[in-house]
């Protein structure tokens, strides 16, 4: 408990660090963001861009705009988005969790696939299944994300049009809560395959090493001698201390994945974190983008700590490391 | 043998997935441009562009894509025998994002396309910019040209049915001019007067004959003042886009509004013009990404959408059948784009080095080859749409000889002059350009070079603050020149902001000929000042006017009457219908 109040201390340090930061990057950027706003208004006024300055506070001195906002921040005001001219909490909200469904689907799926996969080929290594999915499931690695989303919009989307192309929904239907949810899963097929594919090669190889190794340890082989089922050997010994390594990685890797959501998302029209993150990179929404790298640096803190937990559950040996 | 088969089928499967890839060689290749060129469309809608070249050529071209476009929608809407038809739900998905919806204080294409289906305004304009009655259904201009009378429809009630008044039109004007970007459209009022409910007198402090445009749908929507006047900052106001306050004018009300993602709304039951709207429903879907648009539209999924990305999607859809592609509409937006030098670089203060420059430029090649065909060459800087356009100016073009040829006659060594281009770095199309510009400038003599900014702030930055040689921009007309044109050619305004006079040009002639046509309302007479305007800039040329880019629209055959008008999707498509499929 005491390394997890400790960790939790730690981790406000680092998002302060990251604000700072980020603050300071954004505004020694080149360009103006008043122009931006000016040039979607098609007027070029310095009367238009001064007022534009002036409401958005940015002729203030920057010590004074980064004190003003690590206070708002500390009493829970992101700001407002110059872009939308809406709260960023609000638009973090609304965007929150159509990236939470993306990325706990993509992530899902990799891991349940992924460690299926491991395990198969790690009981068959010279199966030609096993070889078979080893290709694929590297050929999805190899491939970058936007391209493989492209292929798939083009495959499933364009030429059999088994799916939507892009979008969390249809805007067009007006059904009940059930046909809604079956709408929003029909869209989430082909971005959560797309972001999961990259992680299920890596998750697949990560639980075949992991597993070809304990199956080699000293208690498994006490557990087959034991005379217990294969199966069991396999899913309830081995299986347990096989997924640490890949619970770690996810862990690690929940941060990599929202810049995965990023691009997913911009090429399915998703309307997550990720495509909200690249609308305000171009457009210079620096109260937006602000809020969404806190929000992620916060998420990636929170599933570190959450992966420490899960460490603790399934491995007594850390448990007790940690008591004593 | 059971793992024989399980390997057979797995390879089989391999090779299905490997065939259904490169089934659709042609959709695999435009996925590609597309993604390419999604940009442009993105730098198209926020900045500004249009042409006006050959006059004649390009008019003939333009005629010749509206012809080609009409006979292959030909189609769709001649195959309808029936009339209009009340009904239905039009999908229109586009690029582009508002910042919110009350277009009294924002301009913009984002904004102006769903703002003007939820808010009327005085006038409407027809094919040939001349204003027809909306919200006012008779005008009158004093003799003297400084009184506007606006008389108002009798029944005309805003969504939550407080009746709109002349008082409303008086605070909508009085707020676009305190607040609107467009400082120019409403700059010569000097009072609104509201002597009943329904008459509205506007008093200018001189001659402005500009202000029938800028009472357009996108300029001047109508909001109720009963919502706006509470005290609350107009440009920060929770009714600008909030669907449980926002009430508005025009045919259709606000229903959902999902920032960046959706804009759902339904028909007004007591719209003021009877039997109108025809839709039940017109929903904007916000898609960043052009490409899944154009999928979209393949799909049937998708109805309407006028931001298609760059000149290989437009070609796509040109090629199918099943999709009516038009350059038409969006005339009074005008969109030109143009190389322009920045005068105060020593050698492009010289007017003949300039006109080398303007000399090495094909713009027919840039609107045939770089662009396929999609864009069309412009020769001033107003729109050939526009009835201000001058088609008999200097075209230059002469090709690389010539530019030579007119250096030698001054005595001037291209080999000593360095020169860099910018462009507006998310257009593909203009970086093209400015490599094209490049070659032809080095076959010339110059040492020429392309200077890439990281993004659009940055060279919008770079060419505020003048550190730039030259650079292609895209500038709207925005419907009146004195809108649009006067601001990146009148001297005083060289102002250190981007789309002013950007290039420091500083012709007292122009400045007067400017203003004269800004102040006059006789019709010819401003045409004929607008046009020794465009003879003697172009005789000067700050900059080499290269092409204009159409606003493509895309559409379903079951689309009638879409929005081909001035002022394209920016104005209101209570008319528009859908056909029975």
């Amino acid at each position: 408990m005491k390394q997890i109040t400790a960790r939790i201390a730690w981790s406000l340090g680092l998002i302060l660090a990251v604000i700072v930061m980020c603050f300071t990057l954004i505004h020694l950027a080149p360009g103006d963001v008043a122009i931006v706003i000016a040039g979607d208004s098609g007027a070029g006024d310095p009367e238009v861009i001064a007022e534009i300055r002036e409401d958005l506070g940015l002729d203030q001195p920057f010590v004074v705009q980064l004190g003003g906002y690590v206070g708002d921040v500390a009493q829970g005001d992101l700001g407002t988005s110059y872009r939308f001219n809406e709260p960023v909490t609000d638009l973090i909200t609304t965007r929150l969790w159509p990236t939470f469904l993306l990325v706990g689907t993509a992530v899902s799926f990799a891991i349940v696939l992924g460690v299926l996969v491991g395990v198969f080929t790690a009981r068959r290594p010279e199966n030609p299944i096993s070889h078979g999915v080893t290709v694929f499931s590297l050929t999805g690695y190899s491939m970058p994300v936007f391209w493989t989303g492209l292929m798939l919009v083009i495959m499933f989307a364009s030429n059999v049009r088994w799916f939507p192309v892009s979008g969390m929904r249809d805007v067009r239907l007006d059904g009940n809560w059930l046909e809604e949810w079956i709408d929003i899963a029909h869209h989430l097929v082909l971005p959560s395959i797309t972001l999961g594919v990259i992680y299920l090669a890596q998750y697949s190889r990560l639980s075949r090493a992991s597993m070809l190794e304990v199956l080699q340890s000293d208690y498994v082989r006490t557990a087959r001698a034991k005379g217990l089922a294969e199966r069991r050997v396999v899913y309830k010994h081995a299986l347990r201390n096989a997924v640490i390594p890949v619970v770690t990685v996810a862990g690690l890797q929940f941060g990599q994945m929202l810049s995965g959501a990023l691009l997913v998302e911009t090429v399915f029209n998703w309307p997550g974190l990720g495509r909200l993150a690249s609308d305000s990179v171009f457009q210079r929404d620096a109260p937006v983008l602000l809020g969404i790298l806190i929000c992620s640096a916060s998420l990636v803190v929170i599933i570190n700590i959450l992966t420490d937990l899960v460490y603790r559950l399934i491995d007594p040996r850390i448990r007790v490391g940690g008591a004593s | 043998m059971r793992k024989r088969l399980l390997a057979l089928l797995a390879i089989l499967l391999s090779f299905a997935m490997l065939a259904a890839a490169c089934g659709d060689d042609d959709s695999a290749g435009d996925a590609g441009d597309d993604t390419a060129t999604e940009d442009d469309s993105g730098d198209d809608m926020a900045d500004d562009d249009e042409p006006a070249e050959d006059d004649d050529e390009s008019t003939a071209d333009m005629s010749d894509v509206a012809e080609e476009a009409e006979d292959s929608d030909a189609g769709d809407s001649g195959a309808v025998d029936s009339g209009p038809v009340a009904g239905g739900t039009l999908l229109i998905q586009s690029t582009q994002v508002p910042r919110h919806l009350n277009g009294t204080v924002q301009s913009g294409y984002a904004t102006a396309v769903p703002g003007t289906q939820l808010n009327a305004s005085p006038l409407l304009f027809d094919e040939n910019f001349q204003p027809q009655p909306y919200l006012a259904e008779s005008w009158d201009i004093s003799d003297d040209g400084l009184t506007v009378t606006l008389n108002l429809v009798q029944d005309a009630v805003f969504h939550d049915g407080e009746a709109i008044t002349s008082a409303d039109v008086k605070f909508s004007l009085e707020t676009s001019q305190a607040n609107h970007p467009f400082k120019t459209m409403f700059a010569a009022v000097a009072s609104v007067d509201t002597p009943d409910d329904h008459t509205v007198v506007i008093n200018l402090s001189e001659p402005h004959p500009a202000i029938l445009l800028a009472m357009s749908p996108g300029l001047l929507p109508v909001i109720p003042e009963h919502v706006y006047n509470d005290g609350q900052p107009i440009k920060e106001h929770p009714c600008n886009s909030g669907t449980d306050c926002f009430v508005g004018s025009g045919p259709f009300t606000l229903v959902e509004y999902e920032a960046g993602s959706i804009i759902r709304m339904q028909a007004f039951e007591d719209f003021f013009i009877p039997e109108r709207p025809y839709l039940d429903e017109i929903i904007i879907e916000i898609v960043p990404d052009a490409a899944s648009i154009v999928i979209g539209l393949e799909n049937g999924d998708t109805d309407l959408s006028a931001t298609l990305g760059g000149a290989a999607n437009v070609v796509r859809l040109q090629e199918n059948d099943d999709v009516i592609v038009t350059a038409d509409g969006h005339a009074a937006v005008g969109p030109v784009q143009w190389l322009e030098f920045n005068l105060a670089d020593p050698a492009l203060s010289d007017v003949v080095v300039r006109q080398a420059i303007a000399d090495a430029i094909d713009r027919e090649f840039i609107s045939d080859v770089l662009d396929l065909g999609t864009t069309f060459p412009a020769t001033t800087g107003i729109h050939p749409g526009s009835p201000f356009h001058n088609p008999d100016t200097e075209h230059y073009g002469a090709g690389i000889e010539a530019a030579q040829a007119r250096l030698a006659d001054a005595g001037i060594d291209p080999s000593s002059i360095s020169l860099a281009i910018d462009y507006i770095p998310v257009s593909g199309s203009q970086l093209a350009y400015a490599e094209y510009i490049v070659q032809q400038l080095q076959d010339v003599g110059f040492d020429a070079e392309v200077n890439t900014t990281p993004d659009f702030p940055s060279w919008a930055g770079r060419v505020a603050a003048g550190e730039h040689q030259m650079t292609i921009n895209n500038v709207w007309n925005w419907g009146d020149p004195v809108i649009g044109v006067h601001r990146t050619y009148l001297s005083t305004n060289n102002v250190g902001v981007i789309w002013t006079n950007n290039t420091g040009y500083n012709n007292p002639d122009v400045d007067a000929l400017l203003a004269s046509a800004g102040a006059e309302f006789d019709f010819d007479t401003r045409v004929d000042l607008y046009g020794q305007a465009q003879e003697t800039i172009n005789q000067d040329v700050p900059m080499v006017y290269l092409n204009t880019p159409p606003f493509w629209q895309a559409f379903q055959p079951r689309v009638q009457n879409p929005p081909i008008g001035i002022w394209g999707q920016l104005g209101p498509m209570h008319d528009v219908w859908l056909a029975a499929e």
